[in-house]
């Protein structure tokens, strides 16, 4: 007799098999220049399920070059743990060989020449491609979104989200879950979501006023599937009103709600779901705690934090698949289902090389019919960069020191302030940068430069605060971005230490001095989550200061000193 | 990030939670003794109490919370860093078909939300939450 456990473990080894191999052939064949999109695709099909996840996909719907980070620091029991290791270390974790494929794929280091060799990756025609060739096996696939679909790009932001829905309906998914779509504002969310031909899931989605959940929102929905039933669950970003603005969806609640999750699994349990499945927008290190605490969830798709793992990690029962962002990749994972339980899986981590993977003719055409309005201005040149621009990474990157210079300097501010988002394309040397690469790493519905007055005392604060969302050492404080980015002002990080103690040797880099808590600072920044706040938006700030400087030109960035990493 | 008054309130507030939650909550001897009052000196171990509270709040002006103390005749809630800390205290009769309630409570900064219910046969149970007030601003 096999158990449960056995039987995951035996499972996860032949999933790395598939996994390794198809890992290891991918960087010989590119050796020999033969990387195909059979290649790719090529998958054992198993058991009885097959669920495809798409997630963090941020509005980009044609191939980008995105740098993934070289800093992403575990706290707790995740330190030194993956997706906490990063470049070489990544690699040699699981096998994969320096110069491959992969090696560009899924982690940092030599990313300008690698990105000159293996090019763009991404594009959801190509996305389709994928998803067809899945369905082509397993023709009832559940194909899930797990949502900040309908954010991140110009396009996006001209149509309030309707392109990428218009392009979304066409690759026809199961489910949704959701973050920065409502940052569209609850009118047109609610609008967009009364629309979709497929079910929009959140059973963290409650009622402000009453603490209850919500009509539109459902927490699950049940599918039949290879004569299986399965429950999706969904799980909105726990920490909307928080991280982002809550007046712009002032009816919405949210949180992790671990207690009601397990409510909902013991009831589609009761109902008689075989499978459980949850789409997640909670973040990796969430969702393994998650996994720890609530039974009887079979497998957690995972968005929100952006990482993307070539193998499923194991946590209690659970298998968690987390699957990228901004389209660079789609997981497959074929799931065995017999008598309510999961007996294996094998899965697999696709990654969308846009010059190996060929385009989807009529998604082509829609995502062409999208842009076609727009195509003027989101080509315009701007400027040209001589630096890799990248945004990723616990603390600085190179384009949020771009846009940190941009604020001082146009908006005449001794320190400036750049939210530690974590989408945002990369830009490659030698490139132009368009209006759309702008965008891409600005576009939201919040854009506002303001220019105010802080004191040496609060800035301390504000950086203690945000410091304390990423490197708490419980999960469930952690919201999942990255460190806020600043400019003109330099300081030290320990992150073992809690909140209040971490930061220290704060220094206006343009004097040198030590900032003076008593002083009060003109300091520039965007997307406050404060109503009212004032100020051009961010894009015309940056393309302004782009235009005056012709060719981008940065120095290495070393004002942050970081210690018990 | 553009500041108000309330705002920079809300943030001292925030940051000075650090020190509290390390472990020198400011009205903890005030919580301490209020326990005491209810429970008459008893200590009160774990056990059938179930408290929910947000992780993180959302507003610390409004923060729900629910008790679920199945054979509970009285449960006292208190917030450790508030000013007056005593939030409410619900009574139960025999006739109550659950012994659970849930109301909004205001929280200052950061801070433990603590429970604690007296049982049927008279010994009391204590449940502990951490909340925090945040101002938050990066989500990924």
């Amino acid at each position: 007799m096999i158990s449960r456990r056995d039987f995951l473990q035996a499972s996860m080894a032949a999933s790395a098999i598939v996994g390794g191999s198809g890992f290891g052939n991918w960087a010989r064949l590119a050796a020999q220049q033969r990387l195909t999109q059979d290649q790719l695709l090529e998958f054992d099909t198993f058991g009885n399920v097959s669920l495809i996840h798409v997630t963090d996909i941020h509005a980009q719907m044609v191939p980008i070059h995105f740098r993934e980070p070289s800093v992403n620091i575990g706290v707790g029991a995740n330190k030194g743990v993956v997706p906490h290791v990063t470049g070489a270390d990544f690699r040699r974790l699981y096998g994969i060989d320096d110069g491959s494929p992969s090696h560009y794929a899924l982690s940092s280091g030599d990313f300008t020449a690698l990105a000159e060799g293996y090019g763009r990756m991404g594009g959801l025609d190509r996305v389709a491609t994928v998803i067809n060739s899945i369905r082509a096996d397993r023709p009832d696939a559940l194909l899930l979104d797990g949502g900040d679909t309908w954010h991140g790009s110009y396009t996006c932001y001209q149509t309030a989200g309707q392109d990428m829905v218009n392009v979304m309906n066409t690759l026809k998914p199961d489910a949704m879950t959701f973050h920065w779509e409502f940052t569209l504002g609850s009118e047109r969310m609610t609008e967009l979501v009364e629309g979709l031909p497929f079910a929009a899931l959140g059973q963290n989605i409650f009622d402000v006023e009453w603490d209850e959940p919500v009509d539109l929102f459902p927490p699950y929905k049940f599918f039949e599937r290879g004569g299986v039933k399965i429950a999706v669950i969904g799980q909105a970003f726990p920490y909307m009103p928080i991280a982002n603005p809550g007046w712009m969806f002032p009816e919405f609640s949210f949180g992790i709600r671990d207690e009601h999750m397990q409510e909902v699994v013991d009831k589609v349990r009761a109902e008689g779901a075989e499978c459980v499945v949850l789409l997640s927008h909670n973040g990796f290190d969430v969702d393994k705690k998650m996994a720890t605490i609530v039974t009887g969830i079979d497998v957690i798709l995972s968005g929100h934090t952006h990482d993307a793992l070539p193998e499923p990690v194991l946590a209690g029962g659970t298998i968690i698949v987390p699957s990228g962002s901004n389209g660079k990749f789609v997981s497959r994972v074929d799931l065995d289902i017999q008598q309510g339980r999961m007996m294996g899986f094998r899965h697999k981590l696709i990654p969308i090389f846009s010059d190996v993977i060929s385009a989807d003719a009529e998604v082509a055409a829609v995502i062409e019919a999208e842009r076609a309005p727009y195509k003027a201005a989101l080509s315009e040149v701007i400027g040209q960069t001589d630096t890799l621009l990248y945004r990723r990474g616990n603390f600085n990157g190179t384009w949020d020191d771009l846009i940190c210079d941009a604020l001082l300097s146009q908006r005449d501010a001794e320190i400036a302030l750049s939210p530690g988002v974590r989408w945002g394309p990369s830009v490659i040397p030698g490139q132009d940068i368009t209006r759309e690469d702008i965008w891409n790493v600005t576009s939201m519905t919040y854009p506002e430069a303001y220019r105010t007055e802080m004191t040496g005392e609060f800035l301390k604060i504000v950086l203690e605060d945000v410091a304390d969302n990423i490197f708490n050492p419980d999960p469930f404080f952690q919201q999942g971005g990255d460190m806020v980015r600043t400019g003109g002002l330099g300081y030290r990080i320990d992150i073992a230490k809690p909140q209040g103690q971490r930061i220290s040797d704060m220094t206006l880099l343009k004097t040198g001095e030590a900032i003076d808590p008593g002083r009060a600072y003109v300091v520039a920044g965007w997307a406050s989550v404060n109503e009212e706040t004032e100020g051009p938006p961010i894009w015309d700030v940056v393309e302004a200061h782009i235009k005056t400087k012709g060719t981008v030109s940065l120095e290495p960035n070393n004002s942050v000193e970081i210690i018990n990493a | 990030m553009t500041l108000t008054r309330r705002d920079v309130f809300v943030l001292g507030s925030a940051a000075f939670a650090g020190t509290a939650l390390a472990g020198m909550p400011a009205f903890a001897s005030a919580t301490d003794d209020l326990i005491a009052e209810f429970t008459g000196g008893a200590e009160a171990g774990s056990g059938a109490l179930v408290l929910t509270a947000p992780e993180i709040a959302e507003n610390g002006n409004t923060v729900p919370i629910e008790v679920d103390a199945p054979g509970a005749v009285a449960v006292a809630i208190f917030a450790d860093g508030n000013p007056v800390p005593a939030v409410a205290t619900f009574n139960f009769g025999p006739l109550n078909p659950s012994r659970s309630a849930s109301t909004r409570i205001r929280l200052a900064k950061s801070q433990n939300v603590i429970a604690v219910a007296k049982m049927e046969d008279g010994s009391f149970v204590r449940a502990d939450a951490a909340v925090k007030v945040t101002i938050g601003g990066c989500g990924g």
